[in-house]
């Protein structure tokens, strides 16, 4: 080949290949505490997760940077009637096999979703019928109205049916497979990246899926993720730049972090609150020195405890200013009307002199359970209280353990068995609703028997369920929120919980990379920009 | 077992008789392995040390400015203090204090406190254990000493801090509900004893091999003493001065072992911390600058292993006159 | 000669089997493997199926029996939190760990040795002395304190070497090694610097005293007073008796060094066996657990069977060094 054929020869192969590269250029490397176990999507649901695995699957709907619901596989959606929903899905959507995204898909994920092993049984109500009405429309019909219906969507990400059947994973895979399914180290979603190599534990690369529907905001080609438990490693490598992105940063580390000048921290509050328990319904507390009685019974002591604590110190030196104190059981930006709620000021003399007025006035001693790995400086806050309520007399044995002593324990099949307790909530539909009935409510209905499943302490009040059940079926948002706010008012007024505050977000970014911080605290790459290096 | 039990007279080898711990350690005071101790300036430092810190284990309460256990004593409003010296240094708090508003040094006399305790029991129980199964292994022979022997090796094939932790893991995942300090406290010296018996059985048994064919020992036999009496009066001296050994270095490997434990967050809780569980929480603050929360403990720690190790040198070198 | 081999083979197959019996026995009673599977709204139902799918309620003896049967052909179940073959898991791990702890044994060895023999020979310098000083430093300071403070000064003060990790690795068939990169070799340095300083003084002061001790005997005496140089006594003679306890111990101690990599592949976040041990522990993965701890056991004891044996081969008269307390 003469030399200017072949010179022309490799300026058109070098001006093909760069029209061909992409926008997307960039390696991101981002480092979590959490590990991903599983990549099929219906194994666990834990927030960390969810997020992995929202780069590779998409569900009907989602949620954008401020959390709304919009669009995703369904291009929209419509009410006929209360009980009947119908969706109209986006047509053209290739799974990253190749094989279209149907009707079919969705009925197959429906399923599949609610069938025995899976851990997102919550996320599709076991009323919703769903019919086929042609390849690109589905409709859901329901027992009752349901207006949080797609809300309750987020997190439920729609697998390929064909896929599925010709890999033997019809079956979701249960966290308690014994052999590894097809579905849990394979992936075959929509979504924006595609999974080229998985390393359970250590190291899972994301690459870009060119044929994505969406147009990206990223511009990135590959994520590649480590998970680093250890807290000051992950600092470490932020700051010597081997990583581009860390969740958490350690809230001791991030005043360090942002004087780096190569990384900042982006913190906003979560919406996880983190509150206080109290057992409420033993006749006798099962870890404390009174016997044939149980304190927490007296509404006194419970509003003692309350007075105790100051969460403005825990605020200002536990959390070094990046909480929210609450007043609510939960954060406010899932609820319009937490500003009308204030946290009442502490008060360690009014709390003492309630103590005596209960009979305690020399205090008694109870058992905390306490969680050390779970939430932002757990042990920590619980060590603070520990001392609050030392100064009211109270001698509380701190038990902090790992979370999967600790969850073990207090859980429901653990047989609740706390006196005093920590815990952190985060409603995964968004909505007051859940924690009305998750936590608030009371444990015993015979009719809902998933009702109080995460309410350790038993706390109870009949009044308070029959507005949770007003508040599930009522389309009109002002009204609905008048009854919530109602229904808090009489968890305020009963003390049944001592909530503390929602915690901050603190991602740990390099300054070469924008990000969309979400509070739900999904990191997610698909709208991240990574300057060239 | 007791001394009247046995007159001295009725042991036929005098350079054995009386050679009781006690006598024992009368003889040695006068030996050249004092004299040594004496002459080296190093080993008389590392010895004030140990004895410092001994001393202020003891006298934690008396000299701390406040009872780090305590949580009614701990003030949230304090924490977070810089050393006295630094520009943000506040009275009483001499080396600065933590998270919770515990004074680091008050922490770290009550961690010493526990280290120590948690090193001298867990030392004294495989030194016990050990030195049981070495003998009975010895004197015995045989299928027993095969038993304890392979018992020995499974248990090597193990290191101490693996042992150690699985343990503990045990026994908090048993007891979890019930734990307490104290408790924990118990599970940390029975992990670390049993993580360090085989080398005092490995050295008793030999030297009660060695001593078994004397003829003092068949004497001994023939005049039908019974045989712990033999081994603990006769046969166990004369194996004292590798014991001592090995005590002292284990001693500085058992306080290691609880101080890997509380790093590793299987030892002492937050709310009474070792030295362990101390630089657990402090390096949490390193990065932060908050550097005094784990140099002090960590400083206390190396010290008090270091002087440990130094005697431990010494006392092999002094009882082993060949390398001197 | 062969009876000695059989029977040490014997007894090593017995070792096996009582640490199986203590792994097994341990790790089915440490913790609830089942609430780590699940997540907070699992109901009740769904934990006693897991429970029973898992054959947690079995009775004890079946367990054993089960678990043995499979252990003896390396099939050590699913780990409960990866949903993956342990096998695998460990398969993948296992080159991390073998590399850096045979990085750390032989930098534990040139530089123990080197200092052995220097400060043996040269008792009275001021090197020898501060080699002393190390070695006791090294001995007397945690495994933790000094991944951290490494860390600390190299990777977040200077900038010079990366703080966690393995850095790129380059494949071959299922082995991964780290050595053919430039950042797999940076990754590599702090690591064994940290595991290998514990291994590092114990030889130090094991070839010094060995060196002392074979200085003062009569041959090397005799070889003095027939007028050889210093050099060939000491290298020629005197550093060839030493070699042989030393290479020994080290062997020996090869299998506690994977096991000690528990603590620093915690710090450096080394992607190997001890970290996955470590998380196991944490999230009371019982499989992994049985499954590091005979994996660790097999190691140790196969090389403790071949030094055993090797050592009666070479030289009968060395038996009784391998009991001396290291």
């Amino acid at each position: 080949m003469p030399l200017r054929q072949t010179l022309f020869a490799a300026t058109a192969a070098f001006a093909v290949v760069f029209a061909m590269t992409p926008a997307s250029s960039q390696t991101l490397r981002y480092a979590n505490q959490g590990e991903l176990k599983s990549l099929d999507p219906y194994t666990l649901k834990e927030t960390t997760t969810i997020a992995h695995h929202a780069h590779v699957y998409e569900g009907l709907v989602t949620r954008d940077k401020d959390l709304k619901i919009i669009p995703a596989l369904a291009e929209s959606w419509e009410t006929p009637e209360p009980t009947r929903w119908r969706f109209h899905l986006r047509q053209g959507v290739k799974f990253h096999n190749g094989d279209p995204f149907t009707a079919d898909d969705v009925i197959f994920s429906a399923d599949r979703v609610r069938a025995k092993g899976s851990n997102f049984l919550t996320n599709v109500p076991a009323d919703a019928k769903f019919i086929k009405i042609d390849d690109y429309t589905v409709d859901v019909k329901l027992d009752s109205p349901n207006p949080i219906l797609t809300s309750q969507w987020d997190g439920w990400f729609i697998m390929d049916k064909k896929w599925c059947e010709e890999n033997n994973a019809v079956a979701p895979t249960p966290a308690s497979a014994t052999t590894p399914s097809y579905a849990s180290l394979h992936e075959n979603g929509t979504g924006p990246f595609t999974i080229e190599s998985h390393q359970p534990g250590v190291k899972t690369v994301f690459k870009v899926n060119p044929n994505w529907w969406r147009k990206p905001e990223h511009n990135l080609k590959e994520i590649v993720f480590t998970s680093i438990g250890s807290a000051a490693t992950r600092v470490a490598a932020l700051l010597s730049g081997e990583v581009d992105v860390i969740e958490p940063v350690p809230t001791q580390d991030i005043q360090r972090v942002n004087a780096s000048g190569t990384a900042t921290v982006m913190s906003a509050p979560e919406i996880r609150t983190i509150f206080l328990g109290m057992d409420q319904v033993r006749d006798e507390l099962l870890y404390s020195n009174i016997k044939g009685k149980n304190p927490f019974k007296d509404i006194r002591v419970r509003e003692a405890f309350y007075k105790a604590i100051d969460v403005e110190l825990i605020k200002n030196r536990v959390m070094r200013g990046l909480s929210t104190p609450s007043a609510l059981m939960v954060a406010p930006q899932l609820y319009p009307l937490s500003k009308d709620f204030t946290r009442t000021k502490p008060d360690p003399d009014g709390a003492k002199k309630l103590m005596a007025e209960a009979g305690y006035p020399d205090g008694f001693e109870v058992t905390m359970d306490c969680p050390n790995d779970r939430y932002v400086n757990d042990a920590d806050i619980c060590q603070a209280v520990v001392g609050m309520l030392a100064r009211i007399g109270v001698k509380v044995n701190l038990l902090a353990q790992p979370k999967a002593q600790y969850f073990g324990k207090v859980l429901k099949p653990g047989g609740f068995q706390t006196s005093f307790y920590l815990l952190g909530w985060t409603p995964s539909s968004m909505d007051s609703h859940n924690v009305l009935y998750d936590i608030m409510g009371c444990r015993d209905d015979p009719k809902n028997a998933t009702r109080g499943e995460a309410n350790l302490g038993g706390y109870c009040n009949k009044e308070l369920d029959a507005l949770a059940d007003k508040i599930l079926i009522e389309p009109d948002t002002a009204k609905r929120d008048q009854m919530i706010k109602q229904a808090f008012e009489i968890g305020i007024k009963d003390y049944g919980y001592i909530p503390l505050h929602q915690q901050a977000l603190a991602w740990g970014v390099s300054k070469k990379v924008k990000l969309t911080q979400r509070a739900d605290n999904e990191v997610l790459f698909y709208w991240a920009t990574k300057q060239d290096e | 077992m007791s001394d009247t039990a046995v007159p001295h007279q009725a042991n036929p080898n005098a350079s054995h008789a009386g050679a009781t711990p006690d006598r024992w350690l009368r003889r040695a005071l006068a030996s050249d392995v004092f004299y040594s101790f004496r002459r080296s300036r190093l080993t008389m430092a590392a010895a004030a040390v140990t004895l410092l810190f001994f001393l202020l284990a003891i006298l934690a309460p008396l000299l701390a400015v406040q009872n780090p256990f305590d949580p009614a004593q701990l003030q949230l409003m304090n924490s977070r203090i810089a050393p006295l010296w630094t520009a943000d240094g506040q009275s009483p708090f001499l080396l600065g204090t933590d998270e919770q508003g515990r004074d680091v040094f008050s922490a770290i006399l009550y961690g010493l406190r526990l280290s120590l305790v948690v090193g001298v029991l867990g030392v004294l129980f495989s030194g016990t254990l050990g030195i049981m199964l070495g003998l009975i292994a010895g004197y015995f022979g045989g299928a027993v000493d095969g038993l304890i022997m392979r018992i020995a090796d499974v248990q090597l094939t193990f290191p101490a801090i693996l042992i150690a932790l699985l343990i503990n893991g045990v026994a908090k995942s048993m007891f979890g509900n019930r734990m307490d300090a104290m408790s924990t406290l118990a599970v940390l010296v029975f992990a670390i004893g049993l993580s360090f018996w085989v080398q005092y059985a490995r050295t008793v048994r030999g030297s009660v091999m060695v001593e078994k064919s004397k003829d003092y020992v068949a004497a001994a036999q023939l005049i039908g003493l019974p045989a712990p009496v033999i081994m603990l009066r006769h046969v166990l001296p004369n194996a004292m001065g590798p014991i001592l050994v090995i005590a002292t270095i284990n001693l500085a490997l058992a306080i290691i072992t609880e101080a890997t434990l509380s790093f590793l967050g299987a030892g002492m809780p937050d709310t009474m911390p070792s030295l362990g569980t101390l630089i657990r929480i402090g390096n949490n603050y390193l990065f932060a600058g908050e550097w005094w929360i784990v140099a002090f403990p960590g400083f206390a720690l190396a010290a008090l292993i270091l002087s440990i190790n130094l005697l431990g040198d010494w006392l092999r070198d002094a009882l082993n006159p060949k390398l001197r | 000669m062969l009876a000695f081999t059989l029977r040490r083979a014997i007894q090593a197959i017995g070792v096996m089997i009582a640490v199986g019996i203590i792994s097994f026995s341990m790790f089915r009673f440490a913790g609830d493997p089942v609430n780590q599977i699940v997540s907070i709204d699992t109901s009740a139902a769904e934990r006693a199926a897991i429970r029973k799918s898992l054959g947690l309620d079995d009775p004890v003896p079946v367990q054993f029996a089960r678990y043995f049967a499979n252990a003896a052909q390396f099939k050590f179940g699913v780990s409960y939190q990866f949903r993956l073959p342990v096998a695998d898991l460990l398969k993948e791990r296992m080159p991390a760990t073998l590399e850096l702890a045979t990085c750390a044994t032989i930098l534990a060895m040139v530089v123990g040795i080197l200092m052995g023999v220097y400060s043996a020979l040269k008792r009275d310098t001021l090197l020898a002395k501060i080699f002393q000083a190390v070695s006791l430093i090294g001995i007397s300071l945690p495994t933790f304190l000094i991944g951290i403070l490494l860390i600390y000064l190299f990777a977040v003060v200077l900038g010079w070497l990366p703080s966690f990790g393995r850095g790129d690795v380059v494949r071959f068939g299922w082995w991964t090694t780290g050595l053919l990169t430039v950042s797999g070799l940076k990754a590599l340095i702090m690591p064994s610097i940290t595991l290998g300083l514990f291994q590092m003084t114990l030889i130090m002061r094991l070839v010094r005293a060995e060196m002392l001790e074979v200085l003062r005997t009569d041959y090397i005496r005799f070889a003095r007073a027939r007028g050889l140089t210093t050099r060939a006594i000491h290298f020629g003679h005197a550093l060839k008796n030493t070699l042989v306890p030393v290479i020994t111990v080290a062997g020996l101690q090869f299998g506690s060094v994977i096991a000690f990599a528990i603590i620093t592949e915690t710090v450096f976040q080394w992607p190997g066996m001890g970290l996955l041990f470590v998380q196991a522990v944490q999230n009371v993965d019982i499989p992994i657990m049985a499954a590091y701890l005979l994996m660790v056991s097999l190691i140790f004891v196969t090389i403790n069977l071949v030094v055993d044996i090797l050592y009666t081969v070479v030289d009968p008269r060395l038996r009784s060094t391998i009991d001396r307390p290291a």
